[in-house]
């Protein structure tokens, strides 16, 4: 390990690309999302939950998100809330408001069922063999088809 | 004069607050992970710290995205529990001691470190879940906190090298304090864990146990981890653990392993935990 490499912060962030089925928060999601954030912060107040309850496209529209924004929140798709530049502790506020556990909402970010995911979890987790980098993975297939 | 006795790393993952607080630390799923904690209570009754310098990242409870403090000592007298969306958990308040993190700030930023400083500050699962597995349910929580809130959830986080160099610092400024005092240093978070898109879910238990490994070890290696690696090792929620290197940078250059134990899973998350002392 190499004692305080210097990092020039464009090779840093272009490393982040290079990991499987993972959005790094970095400075240039967090502005993007900055208001699809403070909207998941709100949901901590018990009185901006029941106006959200009540009509959740109106509450949206109180707020500063895109029309995809919007929309995303509105299915609950959480993958297209983190490229949209949503933070999963932020999110998480509307996990609670929803009333579902952390662990279920994440699982609706994979492609698996919530009792498939709890299942795994219980197994031992996700693996990280095969889970590290995007480069080695495309690199060890071409390989494998190489070699067929 | 005062001085750090003993660290504590441990995961804070917020369902272990549930359990403490729902009463199920000894059934099917919570009792191996609680058991792995009796030794540490025990040990905490008898080594009855004053002060503890604890240090967590908040998760989105307290803080926002119009403040992203790198590094923020908490100075007040008193810090209130926080409404993570469900209602704050019903644990004491947290009661502070000013005049040492007044002191230990002072002293960071001489030292060139430039803090954040917090008079006013709520605070959540980070700090409280640590408190519960250490002392359980008291009616009062047996000793000061002083919060210390790192952030690791907007990128670039501070590096492994700087957590352990602001360590160092907090053993220089604890150790200059006028007043006896038993003070600890916990770091806390992690282990492997992913919360988010396709490969939510990760764990590592090897790369866990190769990281305590490290933490033992009289070299100081482990400093040198850069982020892409927890990143890819250990899940995108795993960088909680340069947190433990605050702690691990004030043992000193040696430290004597007191206790270590590592269990998968709870909910998402690698729990693991470890009591080093100063050699």
């Amino acid at each position: 390990m190499a004692e305080n490499p210097i990092q020039n912060i464009h090779e840093y962030l272009a490393e982040f690309d290079d990991i499987p089925g993972t959005l790094v928060y970095t400075a240039a999601r967090a502005r993007k999302g900055y208001w699809i954030n403070q909207f998941a912060m709100s949901m901590m107040k018990p009185e901006n939950r029941e106006r959200f309850k009540k009509d959740e496209r109106a509450y949206l529209d109180e707020w500063d998100i895109s029309e995809e924004g919007k929309q995303a929140l509105l299915r609950r798709d959480y993958n297209a809330l983190l490229k949209l530049g949503g933070n999963v502790y932020y999110l998480s506020k509307l996990f609670s408001a929803d009333g579902i556990p952390f662990a279920e909402a994440c699982s609706t970010m994979t492609d698996m069922t919530w009792p498939e995911y709890r299942q795994m979890m219980l197994d031992g987790g996700r693996k990280p063999e095969g889970n590290r980098s995007i480069r080695e993975n495309l690199a060890a297939a071409a390989a494998a088809k190489g070699s067929n | 004069m005062a001085k750090i006795t003993a660290g504590v790393g441990s995961s804070h993952v917020p369902l272990l607050g549930v359990a403490v607080d729902q009463g199920k630390e000894k059934d099917d799923y919570f009792g191996p992970i609680f058991r792995g904690y009796d030794w540490t209570r025990e040990w905490e009754k008898a080594e009855k710290p004053d002060v503890v310098v604890l240090v967590y990242n908040d998760h989105a409870s307290y803080f926002d995205m119009n403040i992203v403090p790198t590094f923020a000592i908490g100075c007040g007298e008193r810090f209130g529990i926080c409404d993570e969306g469900w209602g704050p958990r019903p644990v004491p308040e947290v009661e502070g001691h000013p005049d040492l993190a007044w002191h230990i700030a002072q002293s960071l930023i001489l030292d060139d470190f430039d803090m954040t400083i917090f008079n006013k500050l709520d605070v959540d699962h980070g700090l409280t879940v640590p408190l519960s597995m250490m002392f359980g349910q008291p009616e009062k929580w047996p000793c000061k906190v002083i919060p210390f809130a790192v952030n690791v959830v907007t990128y670039p986080v501070p590096s492994g090298n700087r957590c352990w160099a602001i360590g160092e610092a907090i053993k220089k400024a604890v150790e200059s304090f006028p007043e006896d005092l038993n003070v600890q240093i916990w770091g806390t978070g992690g282990m492997s864990h992913q919360l988010q898109g396709p490969r939510a879910g990760l764990l590592n238990r090897e790369w866990d146990n190769k990281f305590l490994d490290m933490l033992e070890s009289d070299n100081d290696d482990v400093r040198h981890i850069p982020h892409i690696e927890y990143l890819r090792e250990t899940g995108s929620e795993g960088i909680e653990m340069v947190m433990w290197l605050i702690m691990r940078g004030a043992m000193g250059k040696k430290v004597k392993t007191l206790h270590r134990h590592y269990h998968i899973p709870c909910s998402n998350t690698a729990i693991g935990h470890i009591v080093l002392e100063p050699a």
